[in-house]
């Protein structure tokens, strides 16, 4: 086998990464003449591999045990290592979810063998791959060369590769199975909650005025609620304002926080790391104000203008009063 | 209760990112350095838990050439107990695994009870060293820790998932924990403290080469797949065509 993507589970639905993952797969087929099989786990393993058999995909690996019907770091680390094993893949490809950083890591040091996290794109050399990565909170891109012997572990950003790109055909499924015992899940878990909401809902907003730390301060955050008040708007900000108690965590826009796709989204002070982009990056009109002209939001704005915000935007409010 | 915090010495967000003329890293005489962001909420989780137990010892654990002990110095004057230097003389390596090997090698002698770090570097970014390090000393792990509560000899952390959900998430100790930003207030240092840092022990390892298994080859900016209207001018001409685009081109009513 050359290339194992796993798909992960989210309540019996593939992973939105993990038709990505497919695609991206593919591409290496492509480019590579490999071979591309998927593996689902879990309680909804069936349900999973009928929807992965939809593919191009040589095969599908049903992995079902008990100890893997509840998620565990300690369980999918071990059980994806020993599928490695026995298969012998020479790429394993994820998506970059909060739970691929939760174990995939651990398979990496189970197996001494680099686990190429976060990557937005492949490039091929001859028979050599290199991948690229954000680094510097997205302001710069690295190409990394893996090297020594495979297995690699990738994963993919969200929307590196598109899910309508996926092929589709018919693969076979195949149930493998692991040796698993409970002395090796050293974790305890809860059911998963949402905190109490209550607060603003930002998903059906129309218009939306957002801060980041840009904004400086905490006295300097009824600034942007004048402007959203001229403007008719929402007001919602990154994490790090959420972070620093000046907004209620209601507010966040990103991968933890709410996405939201209002016809303006009139970001200040905002640098654009993938987390807050993923949130909003639906909006229709993207209007990003900045003192930094290399900082990354520009590359998704609409309109951009590099600026002093504090200048900007008491004069804005005021104009538009 | 023996706590170890991995503390990275990061380029601050404001900070200019010149590349050496080979492009395969930055000049970094021009970089202005401060401590890595979810670093500084995993040292405030370590000091809280000493002082909420009223005993214990915090240790800084960074890995990098000498410019890191002014991050170092930092997290002493915080209030952590003493540190370990893991000297390397240019920059750091670029491979997760030896970062988290050579941790391993240097702490695997000093049975720690926990282990926190932050859950991703500003600079490098690959979100796994703690997790890696944890794996290594066959510690429980957990990652994108909220909130912690030490009960009996376990630890009870509260971890964020996708789309605004939690989950509680038990283990025995020793375990590895890397924190999400926010989960708590940091604390600036007092004078005192200040003061006191400098007579802390910094203890500087020199650790043995190790071949990478990934390593960059080339830094380069990014472009722009979009086409992005520049609204430029004095403020008085931005407001002006800020307030034209709102109204004819985004259709604000
Ligand atoms: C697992 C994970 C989950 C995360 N979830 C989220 C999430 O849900 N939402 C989220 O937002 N982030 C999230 N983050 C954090 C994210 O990676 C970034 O750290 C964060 O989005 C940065 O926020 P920021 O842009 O406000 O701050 P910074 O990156 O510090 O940027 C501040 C910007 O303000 C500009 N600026 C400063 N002063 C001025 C001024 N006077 N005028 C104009 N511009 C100015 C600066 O040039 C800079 O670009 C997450 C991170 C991880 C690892
Ligand atoms: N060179 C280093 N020195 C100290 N801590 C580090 C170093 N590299 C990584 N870490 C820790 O590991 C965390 C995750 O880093 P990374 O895996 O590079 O995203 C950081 O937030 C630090 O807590």
């Amino acid at each position: 086998m050359d290339i194992l993507i796993i798909i992960e589970d989210n309540n019996g639905k593939s992973h939105r990464m993990g038709l990505e993952s497919i695609a991206a797969a593919q591409h290496m087929s492509d480019k590579l003449g490999l071979s591309a099989s998927a593996m689902v786990m879990g309680k909804n393993a069936d349900s999973l591999a009928s929807e992965a058999s939809a593919y191009d995909l040589d095969e599908v690996l049903v992995l079902k045990h008990d100890l893997l019907n509840e998620y565990s770091s300690d369980g999918y680390a071990e059980a994806v290592k020993q599928i490695i094993e026995s298969e012998n893949p020479t790429y394993i490809l994820f998506g970059h979810s909060y739970q691929v950083r939760d174990y995939v890591p651990k398979i990496s040091a189970k197996l001494m063998r680099p686990f190429l996290a976060d990557s937005i794109a492949i490039h091929f050399d001859e028979k050599n791959v290199s991948l690229t990565k954000q680094m510097f909170n997205a302001k710069l891109l690295s190409d990394i060369n893996p090297s020594g012997d495979a297995p690699y572990l990738i994963s993919f950003q969200s929307a590196s590769f598109l899910s309508d790109d996926a092929k589709t055909g018919s693969a076979t499924s195949r149930e493998v199975s692991v040796m698993l015992d409970s002395s090796m899940i050293k974790t305890d878990s809860e059911e998963p909650f949402k905190e109490a909401s209550g607060g603003v809902d930002l998903t059906a907003a129309e218009l939306i005025v957002s801060v980041g730390r840009g904004i400086g301060k905490e006295e300097n955050i009824p600034m942007a609620q004048e402007l959203a008040a001229a403007l008719g708007a929402e007001l919602s900000s990154s994490r790090p304002v959420v972070d620093s108690g000046w907004l209620s965590p209601s507010h966040q826009v990103g991968s933890s926080g709410q996405s939201v796709s209002p016809k303006m989204y009139l970001s200040l002070g905002i640098s654009g790391a993938i987390q807050h982009v993923v949130g909003m990056k639906a909006s229709k009109n993207i209007v990003a104000i900045n003192k930094d002209p290399e900082a990354p939001i520009f590359e998704i704005a609409d309109y951009a203008v590099i600026g002093d915000l504090l200048e900007i935007v008491p004069k804005l409010t005021e104009a538009l009063q | 209760m023996k706590i170890a915090v991995l503390v990275k010495q990061v380029p601050g967000s404001e900070s200019p990112l010149p590349m050496v003329s080979s492009q395969d890293w930055l000049d970094e005489s021009q970089v202005a350095y401060i401590m890595n962001e979810s670093d500084n909420y995993a040292l405030e989780e370590a000091l809280q838990i000493r002082e909420k137990n009223n005993d214990g010892e915090v240790v800084i654990i960074s890995l990098g050439p000498n410019r890191i002990q002014k991050v170092i110095r930092e997290a002493l004057s915080k209030g952590a107990d003493r540190a370990i230097h893991i000297q390397t003389d240019g920059s750091y390596p670029t491979d997760p695994l030896v970062t988290a090997s050579l941790f391993s090698e240097t702490l695997k002698d000093e049975n720690f009870d926990l282990i926190f770090s932050g859950l991703q570097s500003d600079d490098l970014g690959f979100g796994q060293t703690g997790v890696l390090l944890g794996e290594l000393l066959n510690m429980s792990t957990a990652t994108l820790a909220m909130s912690t509560e030490i009960i009996d000899n376990k630890i009870k952390v509260k971890r964020e998932l996708e789309a605004g959900y939690f989950q509680w998430v038990t283990m025995s100790l020793p375990a590895s924990i890397s924190v999400q930003s926010g989960c708590n207030t940091p604390r600036y240092p007092s004078l005192k403290g200040i003061m006191g840092a400098k007579k802390k022990e910094i203890n500087v390892i020199t650790p043995p080469v190790m071949d990478q298994n990934q390593s960059i080859k080339k830094i380069y900016a990014p472009n722009s797949a979009k086409e992005t209207v520049m609204v430029e001018g004095s403020v008085d001409q931005i407001v002006e065509k800020l307030v034209n685009i709102f109204r004819n081109e985004i259709k604000i009513t």
